[in-house]
């Protein structure tokens, strides 16, 4: 029964990190990724408060799934995931006053983030545990990977820097639209380009071989 | 002009830090219900409303919640609150304008998880404006949102005649229209100062 499982469970990860990348592909949780995405340090704590959010509110949800009555489960859900929100936010507080106050309201904002709400009704509510834990690990690395994509551009093309570590010399002109809030729509519709760009190829190759 | 004053802070929330464009919060509806007009101006109402009826709750139940010294209860108390507006507004329109009830359809619930509405408590209790301040702030929120949204509205409806290539139709050309959009509203930058 093992190796039947082990196909699946990776499948179901995979599934978050690229076929149904919960920002490239199904637009959710877009709200963070503009807005704390021009940096990559910035890019890495986001991704992973959300990831400890989602991961633990999906596996609560998933372990209570029976016990909570259907016409209130969308309630408790924003609950459960408002608590897990508000332990994120005491702990990076403590952690790094810095990262914080760079990340500000984006933190508890957590709570909205449709990418949650959205794995804990479609997902969690109907799976078990550990399919529901995987899935939960995927969607966060997922949705990391998204933020890194965004980050990555708009540091080194917007700042001349990786991590706060200069790339290019001092005599690189920055593009400092791109730490700017219209950057951010643009980094993100350059990449959603390249992707459906990349799909088209896809489908395209697929029909010349069928053909 | 008086940072403090009902008109600047306004001002500040509808244009200058105008909440979609410049603070990327409502993304989501934003993008989701901008593809007609008439929609897209009557969500805008909607979210003027819950703006209004959230901001003031959020406001009295910060002090009780500072009185009581449980602060760690506020981002839970706060979603509790804009839930139950949101309900509230609802059960409000469906008795007095089944009409509008009907209009706005599917995106009166949908207002909870616009994180424009939580963003806008989370700031006035971050930057503790006082009740009048609360609103102005709250009215100008709704606002600039709508502008936002109506303006997105506008330009997509035109751009459905369009002739593109079929690789940028859809979410990539809308991301890029608002990022022309978010340059132009930079311009308001040197409002008031």
């Amino acid at each position: 029964m093992a190796e039947k499982n082990l196909p699946e469970s990776l499948d179901t990860f995979v599934k978050g990190l690229w076929r149904e990348n919960p920002v490239f592909v199904m637009l959710l949780g877009m709200c963070p990724v503009l807005a704390v995405s021009n940096t990559v340090k910035n890019c890495i704590a986001m991704g992973l408060c959300a990831s400890f959010v989602l991961i633990m509110s999906s596996t609560l949800v998933s372990l209570f799934r029976k016990h909570i009555p259907k016409q209130v489960r969308i309630a408790t859900f924003i609950i459960i995931i408002a608590t897990f929100v508000t332990i994120v936010d005491y702990v990076l507080k403590a952690i790094s006053k810095e990262l914080s106050d760079a990340l500000g309201a984006f933190v508890p904002l957590i709570v909205v983030n449709c990418i949650i709400l959205g794995r804990a009704e479609a997902y969690a509510s109907k799976h078990n545990v550990v399919k529901s834990f995987i899935d939960a690990v995927g969607m966060g690395v997922g949705f990391t990977f998204a933020l890194l994509c965004l980050g990555v551009v708009r540091e080194t093309l917007g700042m001349g820097t990786i991590w706060g570590i200069p790339v290019f010399g001092a005599n690189f002109e920055r593009w400092s639209i791109l730490v700017t809030a219209p950057g951010g729509f643009f980094t993100l519709g350059a990449w959603l380009l390249v992707f459906s760009w990349v799909r088209e190829r896809g489908r395209t190759k697929a029909k010349g071989g069928a053909a | 002009m008086n940072p403090d004053s009902f008109a600047f802070i306004f001002l500040q929330a509808c244009l200058i830090n105008n909440f979609v464009l410049s603070m990327f919060l409502g993304i989501c509806p934003f993008l989701g219900v901008s593809g007609k007009f008439q929609t897209a101006s009557r969500m805008g109402l909607a979210v003027i409303f819950v703006m209004l009826v959230s901001s003031t709750c959020a406001f009295w139940i910060n002090e009780l919640l500072e009185m009581l010294d449980a602060e760690y209860l506020r981002l839970i108390c706060y979603i509790a609150v804009i839930a139950s507006a949101v309900q509230l507004v609802e059960m409000f329109i469906k008795k007095f304008s089944p009409a509008l009830f009907k209009a706005l359809g599917i995106f009166l619930p949908l207002i909870t998880t616009n994180c424009a509405i939580l963003g806008l408590a989370l700031f006035q209790t971050q930057r503790a404006y006082n009740f009048v301040q609360c609103l102005a702030f709250a009215l100008g929120a709704g606002v600039g949102f709508t502008i936002a949204l109506v303006i997105m509205a506008g330009l997509r409806e035109e751009l459905d005649l369009a002739d593109v290539p079929s690789v940028v139709k859809g979410a990539a050309l809308t991301l890029v229209l608002a990022g022309i959009l978010s340059l132009a509203f930079m311009g308001f930058a040197g409002i008031g100062t």
